[in-house]
C-alpha cells in the first residue's frame, strides 16, 4: 500500500494572554491508502487540531503535511482548493456543523456549486444519489437540519464530505455526540463507504472501542504529542506506554465480572500551556523514574512498526 | 425499615407541547432497595431524566404533567406532598448529581460556601459548624480543604464533578439520582469519578439510582439495572441477569452495538430504524419498527411487564403463547 | 428529553410532506401567513405605500395651497384632520407627507443595514485587528450625537433629498454593525461555518451565505425600530432647515411646526404624529413575524 498522507513534524501553539498553548507538539505519522489511522486521547490533547492541521482549516505553526508526496501547508490559494476536493472532513457535532437556515440538499450540494460541478439541475440529481448513498431518502431533500435527529444529521455532514469523492477524510469524532443504536450505524456506513469508495481515514476520538474497532494502526496522544503508536492488535495486546495502559483500563466494559486491574492515575491533565518537561507524562505516571522528568524520551521503534515514546520501555 | 426505599408504580409524565401531547414517561414501575444501586439506562428521548426530575418533584410545569401514578419514598408518596414538604426533602433526603458541573455550580460563589450553604438550608447548624462539615466534605472527595475559599472555574472538570458530589452527600442523604455524572469527562478522570462515587456510596450507605447511556458504566458501579424505551422500563433485573442472560431485542440489541474492545475483530450489528418519534410513538410495543423478530400482536398490543426470579421484561416474545426461546 | 421533543417534532410530518419540493420562500410565506399579526402588519403597510403612491387622486386639496381664510380650522367635514396655520389642508399634507416619510425612512435605513451589516459581518468574520479598527470607527461614529452627526454629513455633502437620507443612513450605521458583529461572533465558532471552508467556500461566499442569514434576526428587529428614528431624525434635520424645504410636506416637519400651537390647535402635531406611530407599530409588528418566518426552527 503506497503512503497517502504524512505528517511531519507538525507543531501548532496557538498564542493565549498567559503565554502559548502547545496544542500539538511535533507530531509525524503516516497513512496508507485504504487504511484508516485511529487518533485517540483525552481531551485538550490535541488530536482535534491535529485532525484540522490535515485539512487546513488551521495553519501549522511549522511541519509538512504531504498528500500524495505534495506539501499541502505550503499550498497557495488555488492548489489549495483543488487539494481540498481530495481532502475532506466529517465534524463531530451534527448540530452546528450544519447551518440551520439552508435545507439539507443544498447543504449537501454545496461543494458541488462551489467547484462549479454541473448545472443547477445536474446537481440536484447528484445530491439524490449522495443521500440515497449515506442512507437518506431523496425526499428529505427540502428538510432542515432541526426536523431531522442526530443519525441523520450525520449522514448530512458525511454526504457533503463525499460529494466531491475525495480521497482521503478526516473524521472528527463522527460518533461521539450520537446514541449508541444510532452510533452503530454510522460506524458501518463509515466502513461500508470505506470499502465502497476506496476511503483512507483518520479517526479521531476519544473513545477506545470505538477506534479499536475501525481503525488499521492507532496513535496515542498526550499533551499534544504521540506517546505510542501501533497496529491495533498490537495497541491492545502489547500495550507498552503507561498513559495507553491507563487509557485502555479506564474504559468501563459492558460485561460482567471483567475487573481487569484498575490503574487510577493521580490528578489531571497539566496545562498545555506550560506542559511539563521531560516526559509530559511524568507527573501522573504511576511508572515514573528520575530521567522522565529531565530528559524527553524519543519515540522509538519497539519491533515491527511498534512505536513508543518511553524510557522505561527501553530501560534507559 | 424493612422494604424498598423508593417505589415507583404507574407512573405517567407528559409534556403538552403546541405540537401535541409527548408520553415521555409511561406507566412505569420500579423499587429500589436501601444500599442498592439501580442502573437506569436508555438512550435519549427514553425518558429517563424525567423520570429522575419526576422523583425530585422537578418536572418543568408547564409543559409537563405528572398524569399518574405513586413516588413512594420511605413510606410517603412524594408526588402527593405538599411544596414545603417536597423542600425539605430535596436536597436533604434525595439529592441530585447534573451531568455538567460547570452549569450546576454558582459560578461566583467560592465552592466552601456553595456546600456549607446546601448543608445550612437543610440542617440547624452553625455558620462555622456548617463551614467545618463542609471542609471535611472536601477532604472526603479528596479536594484538600485548603482550595475551600476557590471557584469552580479554578478546577478541572473532574474536580468540579466532586465538588458537586461533596454538595449532594453533605446532608448525608438516602437516596442520591445521578444523572449521566460522568459522561462529560475524560474516560481517566471517569474512572476516578467511578471509583470515588462507588466507596462514598458504600461509606455513607447511600442508595443510588445512576442514569446512564453507558452500558459499561453500569457494568461498573449499579447492582440492578433497567432498560427503558420510549418511556417505558423494557427490562430489569440484577446486573447478573441482565448482562449474561439479556432477554428484551431491545437489550440485546444495545449489547451488540457496542464495538467489543477484548475482541480480535469485532463485528457490530446496529439496531435498525430511527429512535422512535415521542409525539407519535408506534403502535403497540414501542420498539416493534426496529425488531428484528416482530410478531403480529406487536404491532397491535403493548406487552404486559413479566416478571421470573426478579427478572422482568416487557414482551411478547414471553408472554404465554409466545415464543419463550430468546435464542 | 425536552430538546429531543422538539427536534423530533416534525419528524411525522417529513412523511407526507417530504414527497414535494418546496423553494425556500414559499415556506417562509407559508409559516408568515399564519402569523396573524404580522399580516395585519404587512397590510398597513402596503396600505400606506398605496397612499403614497396614490396620494394626487386621494387628496381634496393641494397640499400647499394656503387659504388665509381658513387657518387653523378644526377638523370638519370639509377638512377631515382640520387646517394649519396658513390654512392648508392637513388631511392632505399628511398623505403626501407619507411619500417623503416612508422614502426616506426606508432608503436611510436600506442604508444603514445593508453597511452596517457588511461591516459587522465582516469584523465579526475576520476578528483580529480588522474587527478592532471597525468596531473603534464605529464607536466613534456612537459617541457623537446621532442628529449632531447627521447635520454635520449634510452640512459637508450639501442639503438634499438624497443627501438627508445618507446622512441619517450612517448616523445609523454602528447600531447596525453592532448587532450583527455580535451575532456574526458566534455564527463563526459554528462548525458549519468550518465545513464551508472545508470544502473551498471563499469568505465572500461564507460571509454572503452562512454569516449574514444567520445575523437576520437582529437586522430586522434593529431595522424595524430604525426606520421610525429615521423618519424621527429626517424631521429633525428638516426642522433645522437641513432637510426637506418648506412647504414640502413631511410628517417629520409637520410635527415640529405643530408644537406652536399646540394649545390652540393640538390636532396639528396629533395627526402626523399618529401617521409615525402607526408606521413604527406596523413595522414592528410584521418585523417581528417576518423574524420568526424566517427561522426555519420557529416552523410549526
Amino acid at each position: 500500500m503506497p503512503e497517502l498522507v504524512k505528517a511531519e513534524n507538525l507543531v501548532k501553539h496557538f498564542p493565549v494572554a498567559a503565554g502559548r498553548v502547545h496544542a500539538v507538539d511535533d507530531v509525524s505519522f503516516s497513512i496508507m491508502e485504504g487504511e484508516t489511522l485511529g487518533l485517540v486521547g483525552e481531551s485538550g490533547c490535541g488530536k482535534s487540531t491535529t485532525g484540522r492541521l490535515l485539512v487546513r482549516l488551521i495553519e501549522a505553526t511549522s511541519g509538512r503535511i504531504l498528500y500524495r508526496g505534495r506539501d499541502i501547508a505550503s499550498m497557495n490559494g488555488r492548489e489549495l482548493r483543488q487539494a481540498r476536493r481530495q481532502v475532506q472532513i466529517i465534524f463531530q457535532d451534527p448540530f452546528s456543523s450544519l447551518d440551520p437556515r439552508k435545507c439539507i440538499g443544498e447543504t449537501i450540494g454545496k461543494p458541488l456549486e462551489i467547484f462549479g460541478v454541473g448545472s443547477g439541475r445536474e446537481r440536484e440529481g447528484m445530491v439524490d444519489v449522495l443521500m440515497e448513498k449515506v442512507g437518506l431518502s431523496p425526499r428529505l431533500y427540502y428538510k432542515y437540519p432541526h426536523e431531522l435527529d442526530g443519525g441523520r444529521r450525520q449522514r448530512v455532514g458525511i454526504a457533503r464530505a463525499l460529494s466531491l469523492s475525495p480521497d482521503f477524510i478526516v473524521c472528527d469524532e463522527p460518533v461521539s455526540s450520537l446514541d449508541v443504536s444510532i452510533q452503530a450505524q454510522i460506524l458501518n456506513l463509515l466502513q461500508e463507504l470505506q470499502e465502497r469508495e476506496k476511503l483512507t481515514y483518520l479517526f479521531v476520538s476519544h473513545d477506545l472501542s470505538v477506534v479499536k474497532h475501525i481503525s488499521n494502526r492507532i496513535a496515542v496522544m498526550y499533551l499534544g504529542k504521540i506517546v505510542e503508536s501501533a497496529s491495533s492488535p498490537d495497541l491492545f495486546h502489547d500495550t507498552l506506554h503507561p498513559y495507553s495502559q491507563a487509557l485502555l483500563a479506564a474504559v468501563p466494559i459492558p460485561k460482567l465480572n471483567r475487573r481487569r486491574e484498575r490503574i487510577i492515575l493521580e490528578g489531571g491533565v497539566p496545562s498545555p500551556i506550560a506542559p511539563p518537561p521531560g516526559c509530559r507524562f511524568h507527573t501522573r505516571c504511576p511508572q515514573r523514574m528520575d530521567i522522565c522528568a529531565s530528559e524527553e524520551p524519543r519515540l522509538v521503534d519497539a519491533g515491527g512498526g511498534h512505536l513508543v515514546a518511553c524510557h522505561r520501555v527501553f530501560g534507559a | 425499615m424493612n422494604g424498598p426505599l423508593l417505589e415507583v408504580s404507574d407512573l405517567s409524565v407528559v409534556y403538552r407541547t403546541y405540537e401535541g401531547t409527548v408520553a415521555a414517561v409511561n406507566g412505569l414501575g420500579f423499587s429500589l432497595h436501601r444500599g442498592r444501586t439501580l442502573g437506569l439506562v436508555g438512550e435519549s428521548g427514553a425518558g429517563k431524566t424525567t423520570t429522575a426530575l419526576s422523583i425530585m418533584g422537578l418536572v418543568p410545569s408547564p409543559p409537563g404533567v405528572v398524569e399518574s401514578g405513586r413516588i413512594i419514598f420511605d413510606g410517603q408518596d412524594l408526588l402527593r406532598l405538599p411544596e414545603r414538604e417536597m423542600k425539605r426533602i430535596r436536597g436533604n433526603r434525595i439529592s441530585m448529581i447534573f451531568q455538567d458541573p460547570m452549569t450546576s455550580l454558582n459560578p461566583v460563589l467560592t465552592v466552601g460556601l456553595q456546600i456549607s450553604e446546601a448543608l445550612a438550608a437543610h440542617q440547624d447548624l452553625s455558620e462555622a459548624e456548617a463551614e467545618r462539615r463542609a471542609a471535611e466534605m472536601l477532604e472526603r472527595v479528596q479536594i484538600p480543604a485548603a482550595r475551600y475559599r476557590e471557584y469552580p472555574h479554578e478546577f478541572s472538570g473532574g474536580m468540579r464533578q466532586r465538588v458537586v458530589i461533596a454538595m449532594a452527600l453533605a446532608c448525608n442523604p438516602s437516596l442520591i439520582i445521578a444523572d449521566e455524572p460522568t459522561t462529560a469527562l475524560d474516560v481517566t478522570i471517569q474512572a476516578q469519578v467511578l471509583e470515588l462515587m462507588k466507596s462514598l456510596k458504600e461509606e455513607f450507605a447511600t442508595s443510588m439510582i445512576m442514569i446512564t447511556h453507558d452500558l459499561g458504566v453500569v457494568g461498573e458501579v449499579c447492582d440492578n439495572v433497567a432498560v427503558m424505551y420510549a418511556g417505558r422500563i423494557v427490562e430489569t433485573g440484577s446486573l447478573e441477569q441482565v448482562f449474561s442472560d439479556a432477554l428484551h431485542p431491545y437489550t440485546r440489541g444495545l449489547f451488540r452495538c457496542i464495538p467489543d474492545i477484548e475482541e480480535e475483530l469485532s463485528v457490530i450489528r446496529p439496531i435498525e430504524g430511527l429512535m422512535p418519534e415521542p409525539l407519535d410513538l408506534p403502535s403497540g410495543c414501542a420498539f416493534h419498527p426496529r425488531c428484528p423478530r416482530c410478531m403480529e400482536i406487536c404491532r397491535t398490543r403493548v406487552p404486559e411487564a413479566i416478571e421470573r426470579d426478579g427478572h422482568g421484561v416487557m414482551c411478547h416474545l414471553f408472554s404465554e403463547g409466545g415464543g419463550g426461546d430468546h435464542a | 428529553m425536552n430538546s429531543a421533543g422538539r427536534s423530533y417534532s416534525t419528524l411525522a410530518a417529513c412523511g407526507v410532506a417530504g414527497e414535494k419540493r418546496r423553494s425556500p420562500w414559499w415556506e417562509v410565506w407559508r409559516r408568515l401567513r399564519r402569523n396573524r399579526a404580522a399580516l395585519v402588519g404587512m397590510g398597513v403597510i402596503i396600505m400606506l405605500v398605496m397612499v403614497a403612491i396614490l396620494a394626487p387622486v386621494l387628496t381634496p386639496y393641494d397640499p400647499n395651497k394656503t387659504d388665509m381664510k381658513a387657518r387653523l380650522q378644526r377638523p370638519s367635514l370639509s377638512h377631515p384632520l382640520g387646517t394649519d396655520n396658513f390654512g392648508r389642508d392637513m388631511f392632505s399634507r399628511v398623505l403626501y407627507g407619507s411619500r417623503i416619510s416612508l422614502y426616506v425612512g426606508f432608503v436611510a435605513v436600506g442604508i444603514g443595514a445593508i453597511f452596517g451589516g457588511v461591516l459587522g459581518a465582516v469584523g465579526g468574520y475576520y476578528g483580529g485587528r480588522l474587527d478592532n479598527f471597525i468596531m473603534r470607527c464605529m464607536d466613534v461614529l456612537l459617541a457623537i450625537p446621532q442628529i449632531i452627526l447627521a447635520i454635520a454629513i449634510v452640512g459637508a455633502l450639501g442639503t438634499s433629498l438624497v443627501n438627508l437620507m445618507i446622512a441619517v443612513g450612517i448616523s445609523q450605521l454602528p447600531r447596525y454593525a453592532r448587532v450583527v458583529r455580535a451575532s456574526a461572533l458566534t455564527v463563526r465558532g459554528q462548525e458549519f461555518v468550518e465545513a464551508a471552508r472545508a470544502v473551498g467556500a471563499r469568505d465572500v461566499r461564507i460571509i454572503v451565505e452562512n454569516i449574514l442569514p444567520n445575523c437576520m434576526a437582529p437586522i430586522i428587529v434593529q431595522s424595524t425600530l430604525g426606520v421610525a428614528q429615521a423618519i424621527l431624525s429626517a424631521a429633525a434635520l428638516s426642522f433645522l432647515g437641513l432637510g426637506i424645504q418648506p412647504p414640502t410636506p413631511e410628517w417629520g416637519s409637520m410635527l415640529s411646526a405643530g408644537r406652536q400651537f399646540l394649545r390652540q390647535a393640538p390636532y396639528l402635531s396629533f395627526f402626523p404624529g399618529l401617521a409615525i406611530s402607526i408606521v413604527v407599530l406596523a413595522l414592528n409588528i410584521f418585523g417581528d413575524g417576518l423574524r420568526d418566518s424566517l427561522d426555519p426552527k420557529l416552523r410549526q
